[in-house]
């Protein structure tokens, strides 16, 4: 299964046959999970409007999360199988998963100023999101770093394993010490602590959120693949 | 463990004939916590109270000012190619080079480091915690430098590279450090503390090396 997509080619094509399916589920689920976020859902009786940041703020949060986790992911599987895909894959991700902390920082400070009073405060789970936005930057300019970009993917591949220690402590961070954040609602042993009025459109945002991550990767690799290729044909015209 | 002793005092002896390039980091320790009095005031009530962040920021900082020879070197003149074919495991000379680059930094902070606390006016209470805490915490410093060291290693720009790799991983360890010696001032319990410290110290021990003898590895190839 692994090395069956070890072929560039054979992933373009698969990548390409599933790239209008991807495009068009989340372009569908962004349509109407605002729909639901931003009118068929009731404002908070404490946050009023202001609650619908939630439905941005919190998928972005576990779409930056579980990029982390892929990249890290990717790069086991690049060390120990050397799969030339998965370079490519961590190395694609690592700017989305940027931009999604990017959301989640400024989302996050958005619904502080009007509910928490302040932009931001040094609170455990703040703190952590901006060194994972921190990690995320130093593997994107690691990766770019040396003339020869397979010594950059190694590389990067070493600090997206070493870097992996920050997720569970973002993840629990709001579970082990006191802090402003609000501790998970939603992984909680005795269910979700939110009401599905509320639950419909966070789900639905987490989708298409996750969806639109999918499809820019795949975007993102198929590039990747073709300027590699043109790379090569130009080196080639250059013999 | 014969090659891992051998390989400590080389380092030792190249940092002590080196003159001058290892006692910059202490000279820059020193100069940068000089700064801050002068930027916040020299109010004597506001000192303290700042005192312990401080030289544990400035700390971390002159710490990583440090890294970036830590291999350049032997990376330049072709030891670390020896090294590799030597039959001493990588594991070993990652280790051999992080001890050493503790003991020509860390330990010169940590003698330094109550000369600042005078300066800060930091009651005697404060002392052995902030000696302490340092004395756990910056062996995690040198342990988690080595893999930013290593892995910048032939890059481009790598100076501002390694920072942008270790000072995010260095915030546990500035966290607690900085705790330890609040805890003091303030009169609170800081041993949980100091094992958390410990912790940072047993986790990066039991990690950095293999990391960093990955990242060498890659970087002859």
């Amino acid at each position: 299964m692994l090395h069956r997509f070890a072929n560039p080619n054979r992933f373009s094509r698969l990548a390409a046959t599933m790239l209008p399916w991807v495009a068009t589920g989340t372009v569908i689920l962004f349509v109407v999970g605002l729909y639901f976020a931003l009118f068929a859902s009731p404002a908070d009786y404490q946050q009023g409007e202001s609650v619908r940041i939630m439905y941005v703020h919190v998928p972005a949060a576990w779409v930056a999360l579980a990029c982390y986790t892929f990249i890290a992911l990717m790069s086991g599987v690049s060390l120990i199988w050397k799969h030339p895909l998965a370079d490519i894959a961590a190395r694609s991700a690592a700017p989305l998963g940027a931009g999604f902390t990017v959301i989640v920082l400024a989302t996050g400070s958005l619904w502080g100023k009007p509910t928490w009073g302040t932009w931001w405060v040094w609170d455990a789970r703040l703190t952590s999101v901006l060194v994972l936005l921190f990690l995320y930057l130093g593997h994107i300019s690691l990766t770019h770093a040396f003339d020869n970009p397979a010594r950059g993917a190694k590389a990067a591949a070493i600090l997206a394993l070493v870097g992996f220690v920050n997720i569970p402590i973002i993840k629990f961070s709001v579970d082990w010490w006191n802090t402003l954040h609000q501790p998970a609602s939603l992984t909680r042993l005795d269910g979700p602590a939110i009401d599905p009025s509320m639950l419909t459109p966070l789900l639905l945002m987490g989708v298409a959120f996750s969806l639109y991550f999918v499809t820019m990767l795949l975007v993102r690799m198929r590039a990747d693949l073709a300027a590699s290729k043109a790379r090569a044909l130009r080196l080639r015209a250059a013999e | 463990m014969n090659g891992l002793v051998l390989l400590i005092r080389r380092d030792l002896k190249l940092a002590y004939r080196g003159g001058t390039d290892a006692a910059m980091a202490v000279v820059f320790f020193i100069l940068a916590a000089t700064l801050f009095p002068f930027g916040v005031g020299p109010d004597p009530d506001i000192l303290p109270r700042i005192g312990g962040g401080v030289i544990w920021v400035v700390a971390l900082l002159a710490a990583m000012l440090s890294l970036e020879r830590m291999f350049s070197a032997d990376y330049e003149d072709g030891s670390l190619e020896q090294f590799v074919l030597s039959p001493l495991p990588m594991v070993l000379v990652a280790l051999a080079k992080i001890i050493a680059h503790w003991l020509t930094t860390g330990v010169l902070l940590l003698v330094a480091a109550p000369v600042l606390a005078v300066f800060y006016n930091l009651p005697g209470s404060a002392f052995v915690p902030l000696i302490v805490s340092m004395l756990l915490g910056t062996p995690t410093l040198s342990l988690i430098g080595a893999i930013g060291a290593a892995l910048t290693l032939g890059a481009r720009r790598s100076g501002v590279l390694i920072s942008l790799l270790v000072l995010p991983l260095y915030i546990p360890v500035l966290i607690f450090g900085a705790l330890v010696v609040d805890g003091a001032l303030a009169g609170r319990e800081f041993g949980g503390l100091l094992m958390v410290l410990g912790g940072f110290l047993l986790l990066a021990l039991a990690a950095a090396p293999w990391a960093t003898a990955a990242a060498l590895r890659q970087a002859i190839e």
